[in-house]
């Protein structure tokens, strides 16, 4: 079962086409950016797989412990800071949208074409 | 005495990502803007004692904390980014000094501080990318500087730029995730980051599946901010709507520093290692460059708004960047290069002068500004030189680009031959969308009764540095030209 045992990525490739499903056909603005938000969420499930090994622990050194298994801790380290990103990029996001509302009344993108092109 | 010069490279992130929040705290009218304006000016001089370092054969490597290398995070300047650091500090720095009014009237004043702040985030961001040497750290960035941009463009007061900016978001971050997806197959097939060791170590995957898909990755995300086209949409719109002084800044600068990670992921870490990257990379993007060359400047032809026009024109310069580095040759690169440099000048030259001619009139739309000239002649003074520049008229810095990227195309036979037709053909339609200003400017009647005459003599004298520094860079261009070889080769030096 050589195909189904790479499941996180398969995983992270059908979240990543959710996502950007999502970004590229929904007209709401608040569904593009969900989308987004599972757009990188799933970039973030990458990381976290790559770095685990079968069985590690945390890298710490432990007195009595011989030959410990270790999960690579760098992944996880690059991914809280691309988690921080994403959330800020979620939250200008939504803060954009808060001020398209107060604009143009609508948070539609067909809506906000429509009277910028009147 | 300690030599202070090597620790330059940190100080260029340094100085202007600490200025940001001290620029917060000061609220008393137009503190924020000095504080903004000196840290700007103080970065451009960090990045001409870099140059003048590496035009001295000095190679700065700094490594933060005294960490080593593959372990540690690593900071590097060489030509290539000593050229685009000036780019970027030089255009933040100019911008700076001629917006104060124009952004003092666009911005309200309690949120200015706020709003400088952000601009010296954006600077933060956007130098960080040519210093770091780690592929994260380079993502970092991109991310500073690009929600700081996004800010600055949603700044103003025209509303317009609300939904320009949710696309520009949108379009960015998903540029910037691909990127993060490719150096996370590449982290996940050599365990490392810093992109020196990257190079070596790939060597020993270069045969497998993920590399190539990383490499796919990598090239469409850098070249979705970029504004590559047919990813160019977030672009025309972005820049039309942001306040005048912030696409002076971001129309000479935010995109060439996604080109110069384009460039450098490519040459340096996918050529050496997949076989037959140099033969793809030119067939993909080639017909992409030519494409954008002659659509967009055919689009900037009939555009009517005068900051829409200029913004068409980037996406078609942007494509000269990119045939230049399409031929695969020294003289190709050394003329895409020297073309980041040049049309920064004409670009951020150009949108100066709009940003003068936006203090007389409220809207800038090409009927509008019909005996422009009579009203404001230094100005369109300088509008024309720099549009000369653009065009690549003899004698200003445009035309050593253009000369350089014809040169360089000749060396390819028949093809070569249609590059050049493609070239002097948007030459031309460049030249006939210049004129179309020009000729509203200087030969249309005045409509309306005119309120008040020149722009102010700040922004005007900013201006014209600018323009005139077009004009120097054409008949003396060897600060560029030294820069750009030098980049070529090292950035070739991986091709047989």
């Amino acid at each position: 079962m050589e195909l189904l045992g790479l499941y996180h990525y398969w995983v992270f490739a059908v979240l990543l086409m959710i996502g950007f499903y999502a970004v590229i056909a929904k007209s709401n603005l608040i569904k593009k950016l969900i989308g987004l938000s599972i757009f990188q969420s799933a970039v973030f499930l990458l990381y976290i797989t790559m770095g685990k090994v079968d069985g590690g622990t945390a890298p710490i050194i432990q007195a009595g412990v011989e030959n410990p298994v270790f999960s690579n801790p760098l992944p996880q380290v690059l991914i809280l800071t691309a988690i921080v990103v994403g959330i800020s990029t979620t939250a200008l996001g939504l803060g954009i949208v808060v001020r398209i509302k107060e604009e143009y009344g609508s948070i539609e993108e067909s809506d906000i074409q429509e009277i910028d092109r009147r | 005495m300690i030599d202070w010069s090597v620790h330059l490279p940190a100080l260029q992130v340094i100085v202007p990502m600490l200025s940001a929040p001290f620029a917060l705290l000061l609220r008393p009218r137009g503190l924020a803007w000095a504080a903004a304006v000196a840290a700007s000016l103080f970065a451009f001089a960090i990045a001409v004692m870099l140059t003048l370092g590496v035009l001295d054969g000095r190679n700065f490597e700094y490594q933060m904390g005294n960490w080593p290398a593959p372990y540690g995070i690593e900071l590097g300047v060489d030509a290539f980014s000593a050229l685009v650091l000036l780019v970027i500090t030089g255009a933040s720095s100019l911008a700076l000094l001629a917006g104060r009014r124009s952004l003092d009237a666009d911005i309200e004043e309690d949120r200015q501080p706020l709003f400088y702040a952000a601009w010296l985030l954006a600077l933060a961001g956007l130098v960080g990318i040519p210093v770091a040497a780690d592929a994260f750290n380079i993502f970092v960035f991109m991310e500073i500087s690009s929600l700081a941009s996004y800010v600055l463009i949603a700044g103003g007061p025209d509303r317009r730029a609300l939904p320009a900016v949710f696309k520009y978001l949108i379009m960015g971050t998903i540029g910037a995730t691909f990127y993060l997806i490719g150096i996370g197959l590449i982290y996940l097939m050599t365990g490392t980051l810093n992109l020196a060791d990257m190079e070596l170590r790939i060597h020993e995957v270069a045969d497998q599946k993920p590399i190539l898909v990383a490499a796919g990755f990598i090239t469409i995300g850098l070249a979705l901010k970029a504004a590559v086209f047919p990813l160019h949409v977030w672009l025309p719109n972005a820049y039309t709507y942001a306040p005048n002084a912030v696409t002076v800044f971001l129309a000479a600068c935010a995109t060439k520093v996604s080109l110069y990670l384009l460039l450098r992921f490519d040459f340096l870490v996918f050529q050496p290692n997949l076989i037959g990257h140099d033969v793809q990379f030119s067939y993909f993007l080639m017909p992409l460059a030519v494409l954008a060359i002659l659509i967009a400047s055919l689009v900037a032809l009939f555009e009517k708004n005068l900051k829409r026009l200029f913004a068409y024109s980037s996406v078609a310069q942007i494509g000269y960047i990119l045939l230049g580095a399409s031929l695969v040759s020294v003289a190709g690169l050394t003329a895409s290069v020297v073309h980041i440099f040049n049309h920064a000048l004409a670009k951020g030259a150009l949108f100066l002068a709009i940003a003068c001619l936006a203090t007389r009139y409220s809207s800038l739309r090409l009927e509008n500004l019909a005996g422009a000239a009579r009203r404001m002649p230094w100005t369109m003074g300088a509008f024309v030189l720099a549009g000369f520049s653009l065009v690549g008229v003899p004698g200003t810095a445009g035309f050593i680009s253009k000369w350089y990227l014809m040169t360089a195309a000749l060396d390819h036979g028949s093809v070569g031959v249609v590059l050049v037709m493609a070239i002097v053909i948007s030459s031309l339609i460049a030249l006939a969308y210049v004129w179309r200003v020009i000729e509203a400017a200087y030969f249309g009647e005045p409509k309306g009764a005119a309120s008040g005459g020149e722009a102010p003599v700040g922004i005007l004298a900013v201006t014209w540095i600018a323009a005139l520094a077009n004009l120097y860079y054409g008949l003396a261009p060897s600060l560029p030209v030294t820069l750009a070889s030098t980049a070529a080769e090292s950035l070739l030096r991986h091709v047989p």
